[in-house]
C-alpha cells in the first residue's frame, strides 16, 4: 500500500478559508432572514453553494491523497481521534436535548402542577406528559404514537447498521460486490427512513395539530427527532460518497478510512434513534 | 512516528516543487498557512487585538461609572458594553490567547513537527474571526448589540429592547465560536496523543501539555452544550418553541442549568492552561524542578472532573431544592483541595530556590498571590447562605476579574515574555517589561480590590448608575481602571519593538539560564526555524519530573 512511510503534513490550504467564508455567509443570511431582511435567502444560497464547493473540493483532495498512499498509519490514528471526539461532541450536543426533555418530564412539568403554583396560577392545569403547559400552547394537539411509522422506522434503521456491517465485512474480505450491494442498502434504507419520518411530520402537522409550536411535548418532540433526521440526512450523504468511491475502486481491506468514519457516524445516529424511539415515544 | 516529514500543496498539479518548505509570499501566507507557529502567531495577535476592543470597552464602563449619574452612555449601551466585554474578552482574547500558545508551544515542547491536523488548524482560527466578526457587528445593528449579560438568559434575552437585531447574530457567533474551539480542541488532542516524540512518556509531557489535554477534553465536552443551549433560544424566539417559556410548560431556570453545565468548566477552560503556563515558568526562575508534578497532573485532573458537578453554586438565588444548595454548596467548596495543592506546589518550587525576577517571573509570582485571592473569594460565595448577599453584586464582579485578570491575563503576559525571545530571537527590553509589570499589579489592584467592599455594601452589577454612598470606591476603581489601561500600551509597545529587533542582543538558544533542562523548546535554536523537529528527539528532559522517576 503506501509506499510513504512519512506523517504528511500539508501546506497552502485554501479550502478552510473557502469554507468558513461560506458558513459565515450562510449564517449571516439565516440571521438577516430571521430580522425579516430580504436579502437573508439569497445570502443563505450563496453560503450554502460555497460551503458544498468545499466539501466537493476538499474531501475529493483528500480522497485523492488517500489513494495516492500519502497517509501512513500515522495520519490515519489522527483521523480516526478527530473522527472520534467529532462523534463525541455530537453525542453532548443530542445530551443537551435529552436533558431538557428529562428536566421537564421530571422536575418543571410537575412544579407547574403543585403547591402554590398550581393553586395561584392555573388549577385547572393537569401536569401531566405530553403537554403544552399551563397556557395551552399552540392549541389541542394529539401527541405521536410509537408503534406506526416510528417502530417501522426503528426497524429500518436497525437494518442498516446490519447492511453497514455487511458492507464492512465484504471490504475486509475484499468482496467488492457485497461492499457495494452493502451500501447501497444502507443508504437506501438511510433515505427511505427521512421519507418516512417526513411523512410522519405531514401528518402531524396536518391532521394531529402537533407542531413545533405545540408546548415543551411539541417543542421537544420536534427538535430531538428532527435533530436526529438532520444527521441521518448527513449521515446517508456521506455514505452516499464512500459508495460513489467503492463503486471507483477506493478502499483497501488494511486502509478505509472514509469508511470507518462513516460507519461510527452511521452507529452513533442509529443509538441516538434509539435513544429517541424510548424516551420520546414510548415513555 | 517515522522519522521525516513529507510536504505537500493542496493543488499540487500547478506546484511541482515539493522541496518547497518555505512559507508562501506575502499576505497570503497567512490566510492559507497550515504551519503551527503561523497559526499560532494569528490566534496570539488575533486575541491581543481583542485584548484591547473588549478593553476599551471595559474603559467606556469604568469611564460611566467614574461618577453616580448618566455622563457618557446611556444605559442600553452602557449594558450591551458589559455584555461585549465579557463576550469579546472570554471569546476573543483569553480562550484565542491560550489556543495560540498551544499551537506554538505544544509541538515544540512534545517533540512534534506540526499539529496533526494542520488543515483543520487553519479552519479553526478562521471560524473564530468569522465568529467574532459576526459578534461584533452587532454593534452597528439597530437596537445595539446584545445587552443582556453575556450569560444571555431568558426571558430577558428574548425581549425585542434587550436585542433589537442582534439576537440570531450573536447566537450563530456563538455557533461558530463553538466550532472554531471543538476543532481546536481536537486537534490539540490528537496531537498530544498521537504526535508526542517516542521517548517522552505521558508522564514526562510538560505540565502545559498536560493541562492542555485535560482542557481539550473540557472544550469538546462543553462547547456543545453552550450550542445546544443558544440553539433553544434561537427557536424560543423565531419558532414559537416553548423550552423557556412556563406557559408551554418549559421553564427559563432550565436555560440557567444548561448555561451553567457549560458555564462552570468553561472558567477552568480559561484557567487550568493558566496553570500550565504558570508550572513552567516558576521553576525556569526558581531553577528548581517543580514541585510535586505528579500531584500537579492529578490536581488537573480533579479540577476538571469537579467543573462538571457544580454549576449550580451560579444559581443559588433562584430557587434550587434545599438538597440542591447544600449539595452544591459542599462539592464546590472541595474545589479548593486540588487548587490548594497546586498553589502549594508553586510556593515550594520556589522555596529555597535560586530565584530571578525577570518580567516573566515577576507576572508569575503575582498570579499565585492574586489569583489565590480570588480563589479565597470563591470560597466565600460557595457557602449558599452567604452568597444570598453577594449574588449579582461587584463581589462576584471583584472575584472572577481576580481570577481572570491578574490570574489568566497575567500570566499570558508572562507567557508573551517568557516565550517571545524563543519565537522571535530578539529579547525584549526588561526594564520596559518592570515597568509594564509593576503598573500593571498595582493597577489592578486599585482597580478590583475596592469592588469587594462595594459588592458587600450592596452595589449591584450591570448598572450605569448607583446610589451616591457608593461613589468613592467607584472613583478609586475607575481609575486603577485608566492606569491599568494605558500600562497595556506598554505590552504592545513591547511585542511590536521584540518583533523588530528588541534589544539588539542575539539571545542563545536557551533565553533563560538552564531552561533546557525544563524543556525541549529550549534546544532548539533561536529563533525557531519554520519547520521543526522534522525528526523527533530520541531524549527529552525529565527535570520538571524529577520526583517521580
Amino acid at each position: 500500500m503506501s509506499t510513504n512511510t512519512a506523517y504528511y503534513i500539508p501546506h497552502k490550504a485554501t479550502w478552510p478559508v473557502i469554507g468558513t467564508a461560506g458558513l459565515v455567509i450562510m449564517l449571516a443570511g439565516f440571521a438577516n432572514y430571521l430580522n425579516g431582511s430580504s436579502i437573508g435567502p439569497t445570502m443563505m444560497v450563496i453560503g450554502l453553494l460555497i460551503f458544498i464547493t468545499m466539501l466537493v473540493g476538499w474531501f475529493t483532495l483528500q480522497a485523492k491523497e488517500s489513494e495516492s498512499g500519502m497517509y501512513n498509519h500515522g495520519v490515519g490514528i489522527s483521523y480516526r481521534m478527530g473522527m472520534m471526539w467529532f462523534i463525541f461532541s455530537e453525542i453532548i450536543f443530542f445530551a443537551v436535548f435529552f436533558g431538557t426533555l428529562w428536566y421537564t418530564r421530571n422536575l418543571s412539568v410537575p412544579w407547574l402542577g403543585e403547591g402554590a403554583t398550581k393553586e395561584i396560577l392555573h388549577s385547572a392545569y393537569q401536569a401531566t406528559w405530553p403537554t403544552n403547559g399551563p397556557g395551552n400552547v399552540g392549541g389541542h394537539y394529539e401527541p405521536m404514537g410509537a408503534w406506526g411509522l416510528p417502530f417501522l422506522n426503528t426497524l429500518l434503521l436497525l437494518t442498516s447498521g446490519v447492511t453497514c456491517t455487511w458492507a464492512h465485512h465484504g471490504l475486509l474480505a475484499k468482496n467488492r460486490d457485497q461492499l457495494i450491494k452493502g451500501l447501497a442498502a444502507t443508504v437506501l434504507l438511510g433515505f427511505l427512513f427521512v421519507t418516512f419520518q417526513a411523512i410522519e411530520y405531514h401528518e402531524a402537522y396536518t391532521e394531529m395539530g402537533l407542531t413545533l409550536g405545540s408546548g415543551i411535548y411539541g417543542s421537544t418532540f420536534f427538535m430531538l427527532t428532527g435533530f436526529h433526521g438532520f444527521h441521518v440526512c448527513v449521515g446517508a450523504i456521506i455514505l452516499s460518497v464512500v459508495l460513489f468511491r467503492s463503486a471507483k475502486g477506493h478502499f483497501k481491506p488494511e486502509n478505509h478510512f472514509a469508511f470507518e468514519a462513516a460507519a461510527w457516524y452511521w452507529h452513533f445516529v442509529d443509538v441516538v434513534w434509539l435513544g429517541l424511539f424510548i424516551f420520546v415515544y414510548l415513555m | 512516528m517515522s522519522a521525516a516529514v513529507a510536504e505537500h500543496d493542496d493543488h499540487d498539479d500547478h506546484h511541482h516543487d515539493d522541496h518547497d518548505h518555505g512559507p508562501a509570499k506575502g499576505l497570503l501566507r497567512w490566510i492559507i498557512t497550515t504551519n503551527h507557529k503561523d497559526i499560532g502567531t494569528l490566534y496570539l495577535l488575533f486575541a491581543l487585538a481583542m485584548f484591547f476592543v473588549g478593553g476599551s470597552m471595559a474603559m467606556v464602563i469604568r469611564a460611566e461609572l467614574f461618577e453616580p449619574g448618566l455622563q457618557f452612555v446611556d444605559p442600553a449601551f452602557f449594558n450591551s458594553m458589559t455584555t461585549m466585554h465579557a463576550l469579546v474578552m472570554v471569546f476573543g482574547a483569553v480562550m484565542p490567547a491560550f489556543v495560540g500558545l498551544a499551537n506554538w508551544q505544544i509541538p515544540l515542547m512534545i517533540g512534534a513537527a506540526d499539529m496533526a491536523l494542520p488543515r483543520m488548524n487553519n479552519m479553526s482560527f478562521w471560524m473564530l474571526v468569522a465568529g467574532v466578526l459576526l459578534l461584533a457587528s452587532t454593534l452597528f445593528m439597530e437596537g445595539g448589540a446584545p445587552n443582556g449579560g453575556w450569560t444571555l438568559y431568558p426571558p430577558l434575552v428574548l425581549q425585542p429592547i434587550t436585542v433589537g437585531k442582534a439576537l440570531p447574530f450573536a447566537i450563530f457567533s456563538v455557533h461558530l465560536l463553538g466550532i472554531s474551539s471543538i476543532m481546536g480542541a481536537i486537534n490539540i488532542i490528537a496531537t498530544i496523543l498521537n504526535m508526542r516524540a517516542p521517548a517522552m512518556r505521558l508522564m514526562d509531557m510538560p505540565l502545559f501539555v498536560w493541562t492542555w489535554l485535560i482542557t481539550a477534553f473540557l472544550l469538546i465536552a462543553v462547547m456543545p452544550v453552550f450550542a445546544g443551549a443558544v440553539t433553544m433560544l434561537l427557536t424560543d424566539k423565531f419558532f414559537h418553541t416553548s423550552f423557556f417559556n412556563a406557559a408551554g410548560g418549559g421553564d427559563p431556570v432550565l436555560y440557567e442549568h444548561i448555561f451553567w453545565f457549560f458555564g462552570h468548566p468553561e472558567v477552568y477552560i480559561m484557567i487550568l492552561p493558566t496553570f500550565g503556563v504558570a508550572s513552567t515558568i516558576i521553576p525556569v526562575f526558581a531553577r528548581k524542578p517543580l514541585f510535586g508534578y505528579a500531584s500537579m497532573v492529578w490536581a488537573t485532573a480533579s479540577i476538571a472532573f469537579l467543573s462538571f458537578i457544580v454549576w449550580a453554586h451560579h444559581m443559588f438565588t433562584v430557587g434550587m431544592p434545599i438538597a440542591g444548595e447544600l449539595y452544591f454548596m459542599y462539592a464546590t467548596m472541595i474545589i479548593a483541595v486540588p487548587t490548594g495543592v497546586k498553589v502549594f506546589n508553586w510556593t515550594a518550587t520556589m522555596w529555597k530556590g535560586a530565584m530571578t525576577f525577570e518580567t516573566p517571573m515577576l507576572f508569575s509570582v503575582a498570579f499565585v498571590v492574586l489569583f489565590t485571592m480570588g480563589g479565597f473569594t470563591g470560597l466565600m460565595m460557595a457557602i449558599a447562605p452567604a452568597d444570598f448577599q453577594y449574588h449579582d453584586t461587584y463581589f462576584i464582579v471583584a472575584h472572577f476579574h481576580y481570577t481572570l485578570v491578574p490570574a489568566s491575563i497575567f500570566i499570558l503576559m508572562a507567557a508573551g515574555y517568557f516565550w517571545l525571545p524563543k519565537w522571535t530571537g530578539h529579547m525584549y527590553n526588561e526594564k520596559i517589561g518592570q515597568l509594564h509589570f509593576w503598573l500593571s499589579a498595582i493597577s489592578v489592584n486599585i482597580l478590583f480590590f475596592p469592588q469587594h467592599f462595594l459588592g458587600l455594601a450592596g452595589m449591584p452589577r450591570r448598572i450605569p448608575d448607583y446610589a451616591i454612598q457608593f461613589a468613592d470606591w467607584n472613583m478609586i476603581s475607575s481609575i486603577g481602571g485608566f492606569i491599568f489601561g494605558a500600562s497595556q500600551l506598554l505590552f504592545l509597545y513591547i511585542v511590536i519593538d521584540t518583533i523588530k529587533g528588541g534589544t539588539g542582543e542575539k539571545v542563545s538558544d536557551e533565553v533563560w539560564e538552564d531552561a533546557a533542562k525544563h524543556g525541549l523548546e529550549w534546544t532548539l535554536p533561536s529563533p525557531v526555524p519554520y519547520h521543526t523537529w522534522i525528526t523527533p528527539p530520541t531524549t527529552v528532559p525529565t527535570e520538571h519530573v524529577l520526583d517521580i522517576h
